[in-house]
């Protein structure tokens, strides 16, 4: 495959898994946690990389993984000793990060690990970082990894997605009648902290969180059905990943920058036009009254 | 310890001092307008502004890319407000949103603006993640007149703060308009964030305003108290983090100030005498035990 | 044989305790409100016995057994105000919610899921409503939503938060029936309710709690002005107005 098909295949990836698990973060108001859980895998990632020293990406997913699910516990803790939820979000994720940025300063000294680089990741890197896979040839590690996450992502909202609808709207009822709440809310913050870590390695944070966020808010103001909402925010996600990307190439500026921008784009016009919820319409129909 | 009695290291110590305590205050006020990770979105949103700042003045002039700062998160606020209140999205989606578009716009910018001749040694850079060592003396001025500013705002106003945050409904009756004192507050918030970018840079900005307020809360159940322990963390934070990081060569000095403050922030999380666990632990068996002797000898005691 | 028995029930709100060894049992075939002023407990005491909020002290049984064992034979309506009513969702897909818990994992809802939850949307007066997005119905409509579901989960005991708050009279009416008619069917009821002009009316049994038990029994004997008093203590002229 070219290398910009390569490009817009990762970036696709990306957009997709963020736009289906995103659907379910903003129905159960966690969005701040995906742009916390984005920030802190950083620790993870380069404690991960502290303890092999070697940038490899399943080491790194590890990491990130274990940062995440750190995160959303330490938040769900402080919540429970009386600090607000949105303060302890705050809290947990800037000491995180400070301590990942100060790691990165004393211990990892100019490697190949640099805040920058895993804030606004290197998509153009991508398609350079090429392994073999049998029957299949050469695909660049990145892109094979988004694509197992995506299975994963699939998977378990098909296995899940009775119990995930409950949990999001009536956790008391889903409690009384035996679904394990803490439980599918662990599992769903370790689905997105694999898609945070797997698209930040990819993409960087910004578009993570832009791609977890903003593609599931302009769904909703389309539809009144979860599952609709969920083919739209996927679409929606893949829409603005190859928008951005020509974006960015027009001015020859940042990938993830432009992507980000690009779910910012889709929003607004969802944001005005949509028939139902949109803000043109609703002028419109007050007007007619 | 050389280079702490640099004439330079000094100032730089004088500022994330006084910018320490001037945004633990603020945090007070966010924290109890529950609105702890706006000053997240907000600071993450001035990054277009201080780029197109830098962009039409051509060089580096601090007063035009703060101003382009606070409007880009003027306007960021405007926006989260529109959305939350014009859809059924809720509020930290919509902050979610604009942080992340506002920031990935300002990226977009930022790697055109790069580009651009002189571009790259703006030190646009520095505002993601902050350069407090490289502050010359007059962004040290700058810094500290708006340090001020903000503490003034919040002493000379005190008793309206209070009544605003506890009963905006009470504070209505007494004539004191919401629109007005929401303005105030935003302005002064994105004043605080501006100036705080500086240092921190707008990723870690947001930990300045909350993790003080946070910390004091474990203290007193004051709000005049916590106002003064959280300027205190604040301050505290931004004097040993500094002093810390100039102990090594290149030590970021944002993040230090930050984990300074998380380590406050734990320290009162445990023995704070308000709800620190220590405390609530001892109150919990207490609970028990006289919950156990009570239900011996007591009978039903109704009302309050 | 009881349906449920509490024994010394404690548990703390943040920092207060808000119930204190409360004890009652409750015989089958029986509706019971629970009444009480604000802040008496009402709802934490659903929420603690059904183990959504943690209890410091005290036993509850259920059908002589355990929550546990006994899940799927205990009913719950959460009050209306506690879910988010923009959730993408229509009336159908709430009522279907109900059965979730029997469905089991990894298994999606058949047809004859979707049927039960239409006969239930239909003894509610709701059938015409199944498509509609949630946070187009009325109050009314939506708590009668929540009580299709309830019924959809066939339980033989079913504890309800405030399903007559907010209400309007017809919904008032049909849940009264449908309650009415439960317990008919020999099944057991308790109801969070805060209007004292219709307790007498509506319920055979009444439960007085303000964070403990005052009195507990059969509504004409427990429901008297003393024991009114006791519970409400000085805000009780204020709640009864011209009927004291």
């Amino acid at each position: 495959m070219s290398y910009t098909g390569w490009i817009l295949l990762t970036a696709s990836l990306v957009g997709l898994s963020c736009g289906l698990m995103g659907v379910f973060l903003i129905l159960r108001r966690m969005a701040m946690m995906a742009d916390a859980i984005s920030h802190s895998v950083l620790i993870g990632i380069v404690s991960a990389y502290l303890i092999t020293r070697e940038l490899s990406g399943w080491h790194m997913m590890v990491g990130g993984i274990i940062a995440g699910l750190l995160t959303a516990v330490l938040v769900q803790w402080f919540n429970s000793r009386g600090v607000q939820q949105d303060a302890s979000i705050g809290v947990v994720f800037t000491t995180l990060f400070a301590i990942g940025v100060i790691m990165i300063a004393t211990q990892v000294g100019n490697a190949h690990l640099d805040v920058k680089h895993a804030l606004m990741g290197e998509i153009t890197f991508v398609p350079w970082d090429l392994i073999q896979l049998p029957g299949f040839g050469a695909i660049p590690e990145a892109t094979l990894i988004l694509m197992i996450v995506l299975i994963i992502v699939v998977v378990a909202i098909l296995a899940f997605y009775k119990e995930w609808k409950i949990t999001s709207f009536d956790p008391l009822l889903a409690a009384s009648i035996g679904i394990p709440v803490a439980l599918m809310h662990y599992l769903f913050m370790s689905l997105i902290s694999i898609t945070t870590v797997a698209a930040f390695d990819a993409v960087g944070a910004i578009m993570v969180v832009a791609m977890l966020i903003t593609p599931a808010a302009a769904a909703y103001l389309w539809t009144d059905r979860l599952s609709i909402m969920l083919v739209l925010s996927g679409t929606f996600g893949v829409i603005s990943a190859i928008g951005g990307y020509y974006i960015a190439v027009l001015l020859d500026t940042s990938i993830s920058g432009s992507m980000a921008f690009a779910t910012g784009i889709v929003f607004m016009i969802s944001f005005l036009c949509s028939p139902k919820h949109g803000v043109l319409a609703q002028r419109f129909r007050t007007a007619k009254m | 310890m050389n280079i702490l009695l640099s004439h330079n290291a000094q100032w730089v110590i004088v500022s994330t001092l006084i910018l320490g305590m001037a945004s633990g205050m603020m945090g007070c006020l966010s924290y109890w307008k529950r609105q702890s990770l706006m000053s997240d979105a907000l600071s993450h949103a001035a990054l277009p502004g201080v780029v197109i700042g830098f962009a039409l003045m051509g060089v580096k002039s601090l007063p035009v890319m703060m101003a382009g700062a606070a409007i880009s998160a003027i306007i960021a606020a405007f926006l989260i407000h529109w959305i939350r209140s014009s859809t059924r999205i809720k509020e930290d989606t919509a902050m979610g949103i604009i942080l992340s578009v506002f920031f990935g716009f300002g990226i977009m910018l930022l790697t055109m603006v790069n580009r651009m001749p002189g571009g790259n040694q703006s030190g646009l850079d520095s505002f993601i993640f902050g350069q407090a060592a490289s502050m010359v003396r007059k962004d040290v001025y700058t810094m500290l007149i708006l340090a001020v500013l903000v503490i003034l705002v919040l002493f000379i106003g005190f008793k309206e703060w209070k009544i605003f945050l506890f009963d905006p409904d009470f504070a209505k009756g007494l004539g004191l308009s919401g629109r007005i004192m929401n303005g105030i507050y935003l302005t002064v918030l994105v004043l605080v964030i501006i100036t705080g970018i500086q240092v921190v840079g707008v990723i870690l900005m947001s930990a300045l305003l909350i993790i003080p307020a946070v910390s004091a809360r474990y203290w007193t159940q004051s709000f005049k108290w916590m106002v003064v322990l959280s300027g205190l963390f604040g301050g505290g934070a931004g004097l040993i983090g500094t002093i810390i990081s100039t102990m090594g060569n290149g030590w970021p000095t944002g993040p230090f100030i930050i984990v300074t403050s998380s380590a406050l922030f734990v320290i009162s999380l445990v023995f704070g005498i308000q709800k620190g666990i220590l405390i609530q632990a001892l109150q919990l068996r207490t609970q028990r035990k006289a919950h156990v002797s009570s239900s011996q000898s007591n009978l039903t005691q109704g009302g309050e | 044989m009881t349906v449920l028995t509490v024994n010394d029930l404690t548990a703390s709100y943040r920092k207060n305790k808000v119930l204190n060894d409360v004890s009652f049992n409750v015989e089958p075939g029986s509706l019971t409100s629970i009444v009480g002023p604000n802040g008496a407990g009402k709802s934490t005491l659903l929420k603690v016995m059904l183990e959504l909020h943690p209890k410091l002290s005290g036993e509850v049984s259920f059908f002589g057994s355990t929550l546990n064992k006994m899940k799927t034979r205990v009913g719950y309506v959460p009050q209306r105000g506690s879910v988010d009513w923009d959730f993408p969702t229509d009336a159908l897909d709430v009522v279907l919610m109900g059965l979730y818990g029997r469905i089991g994992w990894l298994k999606w809802p058949k047809r004859e899921h979707r049927e039960k939850a239409m006969d239930s949307l239909e003894k509610m007066g709701m059938a015409d409503y199944a498509g509609r997005q949630i946070s187009q119905l009325s109050g009314g409509q939506q708590q009668r939503v929540f009580l299709a579901r309830a019924l959809v989960q066939e339980a033989d005991l079913y504890f309800m938060d405030e399903p007559l708050a907010g209400v309007d009279a017809a919904t008032e009416q049909a849940i009264m029936t449908i309650l009415n008619e439960l317990r008919m069917k020999g099944k057991t009821v308790m109801v969070v309710h805060h209007d004292l002009q219709t307790v007498e009316d509506y319920f055979d049994h009444v439960l007085l709690l303000n964070r403990t038990v005052v009195a507990h029994g059969i509504t004409k004997e427990v429901f008297t002005k003393d024991n009114v008093y006791q519970t409400y203590g000085g805000t009780l002229r204020y709640m009864m107005g011209a009927s004291t």
